[in-house]
């Protein structure tokens, strides 16, 4: 039943036109034609003001920004001799960012009145069929009743869609688009105009030795180590802790529970920066060790300068934030686990470091394996405790504009902040993050999904 | 009797050795918010010393904080973020309670691609697309303003219904179904009937998208530049940091990193309960 009716809409412009009355089919060029002429005045008026104003979009700004779209700008700026004043002055040239961003807006709005164009023909289309029912159409009043009930779907996310459209998705195409043009330090508009270059940055990441490419390879390897070792040596350390707090003997766990809460209630960049400055050459940590004669006055430990050093240091500090994270969500797990599950182990004879890998193991991997994933996906895109500790630094002069502890996520950070703006790079590396998280995801969901099935199988 | 006796024992040496272990374990995650504390009481000016424990003690530094407002301004800075922080948590929660509501409960020809759209937003790099956002604002003509982040927070809360959506799943659709053969509209079902049901989820959620703006950094610091007076504490906070101010504002970033993780803190602590819940996806009604 379902179905039919699905079908039915899918169809639904072609049917339109072939079985519309003259009004069904004035609609497809007059929007609201047929909700006008039979009655429904506001609806129709509404469809009607939604072409004009698209109309008017088109004349005005539309159809060159959608043109502009394929050169980028052809005039650039340039400097003209003015005889009235005597001096050269500055002629504007095109300007290739706003244009392609002008464009991405105009596919937009395009895209979005097709959609309430194709509306504007359902609508058509129902009306005259109810009207060849002999029904009565809804009134204007009726219409908005439904958008309360039967389609209050559209009204509960129509909101929310236009701020991920004009925040979220408009941005992202924009962005996309550049990772295919020469949007580098060498072409920054107004000065100069940029282009379209096919897949030339990807090129230049991926195949090519050039400094970039190395720096891309390194930057990468290093982003996929501190994903490896970030994720598990959280999750095994929280683990650890969770069953430290919540094994039998142990006293006022809800006390040390809190204590270990309490750094991740801090706020991440508080905590980060702090720690950040007690790790400086000069910082707390250094004056204590010297302090309690650990290491002598004049040397210090380069935790955060010297670049093996500052890897070590980025582990080990997000250890610090990461753990009490499992803990916190290991804990809830570990209550979850049957009683009798240790109960019978115990008559079996088996003792707690069986129990562990027979029993907890197995239960907290089973339940946190999606919390795995989408930690290893994260930390891949944790920009927060690299950026706060190191900013990417030390800076290595074999890399291009990049540091040793640089993440993907942060090099492209530095590469549209920082004082040489290659957009187009950027743009790139972020598309490969991309693809790095959605080949993860999927291969995660892969795995999730055999999982299940095999245990319908067994059922 | 002996043998028992002996295993009572080497629990003992276990359970001592356990606490010893959470003790020191304790005085590691503790050791950084105990010297942010030390250092903001300290007495003496400029930044790195050559020594852990102050030389002086004084309350000036937080004093200072609030009444030294040439270069930078503290309080301001506070209120920005509560604002932000208000507006943009009560529009997130309409957003994310509605989008999730309309997915759980209703079907629609969008629904799948939407879900599907949604789920690779996600796998893009947040900020990749920061700088765009930053151009459209300033078409917009709203760069530098309070507006444009409680926009652009809460414009993206649209897109983490999964958290909310699973919720609603596990209430009964018997109940909805009732509603509805008693003449109810959806309107009514979901805020008569779904929304009171919810309390955990929309506690969830409103602290989380509350507590967003207190510690993002990035977004900020790209959209509003140099403009001091519409910074927000994380900015704010950073740049005090920088090598021109760090001198006369180390030991005030101390004071500033104090108050505003107090509240946080107590905030979070509080929803830790949700947070460890929703994290795991598990929040029941």
């Amino acid at each position: 039943m379902a179905k039919i009716k699905e079908k039915n809409e899918r169809y639904s412009i072609i049917s339109a036109f072939l079985r519309g009355d003259f009004l069904t089919k004035l609609s497809f060029l007059i929007m609201g034609a047929s909700n006008l002429f039979r009655g429904q005045i506001i609806k129709g008026l509404l469809f009607l003001f939604t072409e004009l104003a698209y109309i008017y979009y088109l004349t005005s700004a539309g159809i060159s920004a959608l043109r502009g779209l394929r050169t980028l700008g052809t005039k650039e700026q340039s400097m003209v001799f003015d005889e009235s004043q005597g001096i050269f002055v500055v002629q504007k040239g095109d300007n290739s960012m706003l244009m392609l961003l002008a464009g991405v807006v105009a596919i937009a709005v395009t895209m979005l009145f097709l959609v309430i164009w194709k509306a504007n023909i359902n609508a058509a289309y129902e009306a005259q069929n109810l009207k060849q029912q002999g029904k009565k159409l809804p009134t204007f009043a009726m219409d908005v009743a439904s958008y309360f009930d039967k389609k209050l779907y559209r009204t509960l996310m129509s909101f929310p869609l236009i701020g991920i459209l004009l925040f979220n998705i408009l941005p992202l195409m924009f962005m996309i688009l550049i990772g295919f043009t020469n949007f580098d330090h060498e072409h920054q508009p107004p000065g100069k105009l940029f282009t379209w270059v096919g897949l030339d940055n990807f090129k230049a990441l991926l195949l090519t030795g050039e400094k970039i490419g190395k720096t891309f390879w390194g930057v990468l390897g290093w982003t996929l180590i501190w994903a490896v070792l970030a994720t598990f040596l959280n999750y095994i350390g929280g683990i650890l802790l969770a069953l430290l707090i919540n094994r039998e003997g142990t006293k006022l766990k809800g006390f040390w529970r809190t204590i270990f809460v309490t750094s991740i209630a801090i706020p991440q960049f508080v905590s980060l920066l702090v720690i950040r400055i007690m790790l400086n050459d000069n910082g707390a940590m250094n004056s204590l060790l010297q302090d309690l004669g650990i290491i002598s006055r004049d040397k210090f430990l380069p935790f955060l300068s010297d670049p093996t050093w500052a890897r070590f240091t980025v582990v080990i500090v997000n250890l610090w934030i990461g753990i009490p994270y499992t803990m916190l969500i290991v804990t809830g797990i570990l209550q979850n686990i049957p009683k009798e599950l240790y109960e019978s182990a115990k008559v079996d004879g088996a003792n707690a470091f069986v129990t562990f890998i027979k029993i907890t193991m197995p239960y907290v991997l089973f339940v946190t394996s999606p919390y795995l994933i989408t930690q290893f996906i994260g930390n891949i895109n944790n920009f927060n405790v690299i950026y706060f500790l190191t900013a990417g630094g030390p800076l290595s002069l074999d890399y291009y504009q990049a540091g040793k502890t640089d993440l993907l996520v942060t090099w492209l950070y530095r590469l549209t902040t920082g004082s040489v703006k290659d957009y187009s790079y950027a743009s790139a590396i972020g598309i490969m993050v991309f693809i790095l998280s959605a080949t993860f995801s999927l291969i995660s969901y892969r795995f999730t999904a055999s999982y299940k099935r095999e245990e319908d199988f067994q059922q | 009797m002996s043998r028992y006796r002996r295993m009572s024992f080497n629990k003992f040496v276990r359970n001592v050795f356990a606490h010893i272990l959470l003790f020191v374990l304790s005085v590691i995650w503790l050791f950084p918010v105990f010297w942010i504390v030390l250092t903001s009481f300290r007495g003496e000016k400029g930044s790195f010393v050559p020594y852990f424990w102050p030389k002086s003690f004084t309350i000036n530094n937080y004093v200072q904080l609030f009444t030294d407002t040439q270069q930078f301004y503290y309080a301001k800075w506070f209120m920005n973020t509560l604002i932000v922080a208000v507006f943009s948590c009560l529009l997130s929660t309409l957003y994310v309670l509605g989008i999730s509501y309309a997915l759980s409960r209703m079907r629609f020809k969008m629904r799948k691609p939407f879900m599907n759209v949604a789920l690779i937003l996600g796998m893009f790099p947040g900020f990749m697309s920061m700088i765009a956002v930053y151009y459209i604002l300033k078409g917009l003509n709203m760069t530098q303003s309070l507006l444009a982040l409680i926009l652009v927070y809460s414009a993206g809360a649209g897109l983490n219904f999964y958290i909310a959506k699973g919720f609603f799943d596990t209430i009964p659709k018997a109940i909805d179904e009732a509603a509805v053969i008693d003449g109810a509209s959806r309107w009514k079902v979901f805020t008569k009937i779904t929304i009171p049901l919810s309390r955990p989820i929309i506690i969830y959620t409103v602290l989380t998208s509350f507590l967003a703006p207190w510690t993002d950094y990035i977004f900020v610091s790209v959209i509003m530049g140099d403009n001091y007076d519409k910074y927000t504490i994380a900015l704010g906070l950073y740049k005090m940091l920088e090598k021109e101010f760090i001198t006369t504002w180390y030991n005030r970033f101390a004071a500033g990193a104090v108050i505003v993780s107090i509240p946080i803190s107590i905030l979070f602590i509080i929803m830790q309960r949700y947070y460890a819940e929703g994290a795991s996806g598990a929040i029941k009604g």
